[in-house]
C-alpha cells in the first residue's frame, strides 16, 4: 500500500506503539483486498461487546491504553453487553458485569465516547453523502451507505478501533465507486406495513443478493419508507445476506436504475413464508424488542400498545442511552413498565450474552418484531417467533402468540 | 489437485477439511464454548470445527467474528483455517487479528472441488490449496 508521510511515521512508531500496531493491522487487511492507499475517516464506530471480545480482546484493548493509544477522530461505541441498571432482569452475573466495566475503562483511556448505540445515524450524527467513515455494525453500515450516501465497509471491532487510532482506513470495497454500483435488480410487489414485514423483506432480499459484494437495486416500493422502516429493512438485509449497501429508487442518493434485467421478484407470499419459517405461533417465554435499538417513535408506539395491559411474560424494550432519558421524560418508560415491561438502554439483546440470559431465566421461545434478531438467535438455542409489535405485545399479555 | 486463490493471509497449514456449501459466521453459527456448529439449519450442524480447515461458500452475518476468531484462537478452539468462495471484510479482519489462515476466491465453487474429510494443505504465500 502507498503510505503518506503521516502513515509512514505511524508505522515507524513515532506516534506511539498503539498507532503503529493499529496501522500494521490495517495494512494486513488492506493488502488482502488490494487497497492502493488509505482514506481518511471522520468518525469510527466500534462493536465491542464482551461476549465477542472475551478476555483476550479486553486484554488487547487494555494494552493499547498502556501504550498511550488515543483516538484521532471521534470514535463511538455500539451497544454494550449489559444494562447496568437491569442486570437482575437479564440474569447477568457479576462476572459479566465486571468484564463490561473493564472494557468501558479501557475504551475511555483511548478517548472513545461510550455512546453504546447501534442507531447512531438516528441519535448521534448521521454521516453526509460522500463522507468516509469506519462504522462497526452491519445495520449502521448499510444505513450509512444506502440512505445517507456515506462510505463505509463493515469494520469489525479491532479494525474500527484501529481506524479511530489512525484516523483512516484502507481504501477498498465501499470506499470505491466501482463497488457502490447496483449488481442485481430486485422487484418487490409488496409494500410492507409493519416493521417486522420491512425486516422480513430486507432479509429476503439479503438472501437473494447473496454476499457482501452484491448491491441490490430495489424497485416497486410505492412510497418513501421512514427512517425506522429503513432501519429494520437494512439491518435484516445485512444480517441475512451480509449486504453493505442497497439502492432504493428515490431514496439512495447514488441510485441510478441499472441496465439489468429483474433477477428476482418478491411478493407478500415470500415475506409470509419467511416469517412462517420461524415458529409461527404458540407459547412464548419472553418478548424482546431490540436489534436495532428502538427509536423514540417506536417506544411511543409501544407505550400506546401497553396502556391498560398487564403482562404475564417478560417484555424487554431496548433502546439507546440517548433516547432513554427522553423516553423517561415523556412518560413512555413508565407506561411500558406499568404494564410489566422493562425498558433497557445501551445494550442489544443478542450482544448481551443471549445464551447465558436464556439459561438464567429459562427463556427459549422468544417473540420479537425484529427479523435480524430471529436470524441471529437460532444459533443461541432460542426458538424465535417473528410477528408485529402489536402481536408481540398481545403475546406478552396472553403468554402465547 | 491444486487450486489457486485470489486472496490469502496467514501461515501454511495442513489439516482435515470440513466442507459444505453454506455460510460462516462465528456468532450466528457456532457454539464457541463447545467448539461445534450450533445453528440447526447449518449443513455442518453438530460437527466440531476445532483444528479443522473449513471449506465454505461465503461470510455471513455481522461484525462479531472479527473479535471472536481472536478469542477462539486464544483458547485453542478455533478452525485451523478458513477457505471460502467469497468473503466480507469482517472475516479478513478477524483472520488478520486472530492469526487464522484464510484463502478466498477460486475459479469455480471450491466447496464442490474439495472432498469432505480430505486432508488439504494451504500455502498462503503461494495462494494455493492442495488436496493430498
Amino acid at each position: 500500500m502507498k503510505l503518506n508521510d503521516l502513515e509512514r511515521s505511524m508505522l515507524a512508531g513515532e506516534h506511539g506503539a498503539a498507532a503503529k500496531r493499529a496501522l500494521e493491522h490495517q495494512i494486513k487487511v488492506g493488502e488482502f483486498f488490494g487497497a492502493a492507499d488509505f482514506v481518511p475517516v471522520t468518525q469510527a464506530h466500534v462493536m465491542a461487546d464482551t461476549e465477542s471480545l472475551g478476555e483476550p480482546g479486553i486484554a488487547w484493548l487494555e494494552a493499547l491504553g498502556r501504550e498511550q493509544g488515543r483516538v484521532r477522530v471521534p470514535t463511538i461505541t455500539d451497544p454494550r453487553g449489559t444494562d447496568f441498571a437491569k442486570t437482575s432482569v437479564l440474569g447477568h452475573p457479576p462476572r459479566i458485569v465486571d468484564l463490561e466495566r473493564r472494557v468501558i475503562e479501557a475504551f475511555q483511556k483511548l478517548g472513545v465516547l461510550m455512546t453504546d448505540t447501534c442507531i447512531n445515524y438516528q441519535t448521534i450524527q448521521a454521516p453526509a453523502r460522500g463522507e468516509s467513515v469506519a462504522f462497526g455494525d452491519t445495520g449502521v453500515v448499510i444505513y450509512a451507505n444506502s440512505v445517507c450516501g456515506a462510505r463505509s465497509n463493515y469494520e469489525g471491532g479491532p479494525s474500527a478501533v484501529a481506524a479511530g487510532l489512525t484516523g483512516r482506513t484502507p481504501r477498498y470495497g465501499f470506499h470505491l465507486d466501482q463497488h457502490r454500483r447496483a449488481t442485481v435488480k430486485v422487484r418487490t410487489e409488496f409494500v410492507p406495513k409493519t416493521l417486522n414485514e420491512w425486516g422480513a423483506l430486507g432479509g429476503l432480499i439479503g438472501r437473494l443478493a447473496g454476499n457482501y459484494w452484491a448491491v441490490p437495486y430495489i424497485e416497486g416500493l410505492e412510497r418513501v419508507p421512514t427512517s425506522d422502516e429503513l432501519k429494520h429493512f437494512g439491518a435484516a438485509m445485512a444480517s441475512f445476506g451480509s449486504i453493505a449497501m442497497f439502492h432504493l429508487a428515490g431514496v439512495t442518493p447514488e441510485a441510478v436504475e441499472p441496465k439489468l434485467a429483474v433477477a428476482h421478484r418478491v411478493g407478500q407470499a415470500d415475506v409470509a413464508a419467511l416469517q412462517a419459517s420461524y415458529a409461527p405461533q404458540g407459547e412464548i417465554d419472553v418478548v424482546v424488542f431490540s436489534a436495532p435499538q428502538l427509536s423514540l417513535y417506536e417506544l411511543r408506539e409501544l407505550a400506546a400498545m401497553c396502556d391498560g395491559r398487564r403482562f404475564t411474560k417478560p417484555l424487554l424494550a431496548v433502546t439507546s442511552p440517548q433516547i432513554k432519558p427522553d423516553a423517561d421524560r415523556f412518560g413512555l418508560t413508565k407506561r411500558i413498565e406499568d404494564a410489566g415491561g422493562h425498558v433497557l438502554a445501551g445494550m442489544c439483546f443478542y450482544q448481551s450474552y443471549a445464551r447465558e440470559i436464556a439459561e438464567a431465566n429459562g427463556w427459549k421461545r422468544l417473540a420479537t418484531n425484529s427479523a435480524k434478531l430471529v436470524n441471529i438467535l437460532g444459533g443461541y438455542g432460542y426458538v424465535p417467533l417473528l410477528a408485529s409489535m402489536e402481536h408481540c405485545v398481545e403475546a406478552a399479555e396472553k403468554g402465547r402468540l | 489437485m491444486i487450486y489457486s486463490a485470489r486472496h490469502a493471509i496467514g501461515k501454511p497449514v495442513r489439516g482435515q477439511a470440513l466442507v459444505a456449501h453454506d455460510g460462516f459466521s462465528a456468532r450466528y453459527d457456532l457454539d464457541r464454548a463447545r467448539g461445534v456448529f450450533s445453528r440447526a439449519t447449518h449443513k455442518l450442524a453438530g460437527q466440531s470445527y476445532a483444528g479443522r480447515i473449513l471449506v465454505l461458500d461465503t461470510a455471513k452475518g455481522g461484525v462479531a467474528s472479527a473479535w471472536m476468531l481472536h478469542e477462539m484462537a486464544a483458547r485453542g478452539v478455533v478452525p485451523l483455517a478458513l477457505v471460502l468462495n467469497s468473503v466480507n471484510p469482517i472475516l479478513v479482519q478477524g483472520a488478520a487479528f486472530g492469526n487464522v489462515t484464510m484463502l478466498v476466491g477460486f475459479d469455480g465453487d471450491i466447496t464442490a472441488k474439495v472432498p469432505h474429510g480430505a486432508t488439504v494443505e494451504l500455502d498462503p504465500a503461494a495462494r494455493t490449496l492442495r488436496v493430498l
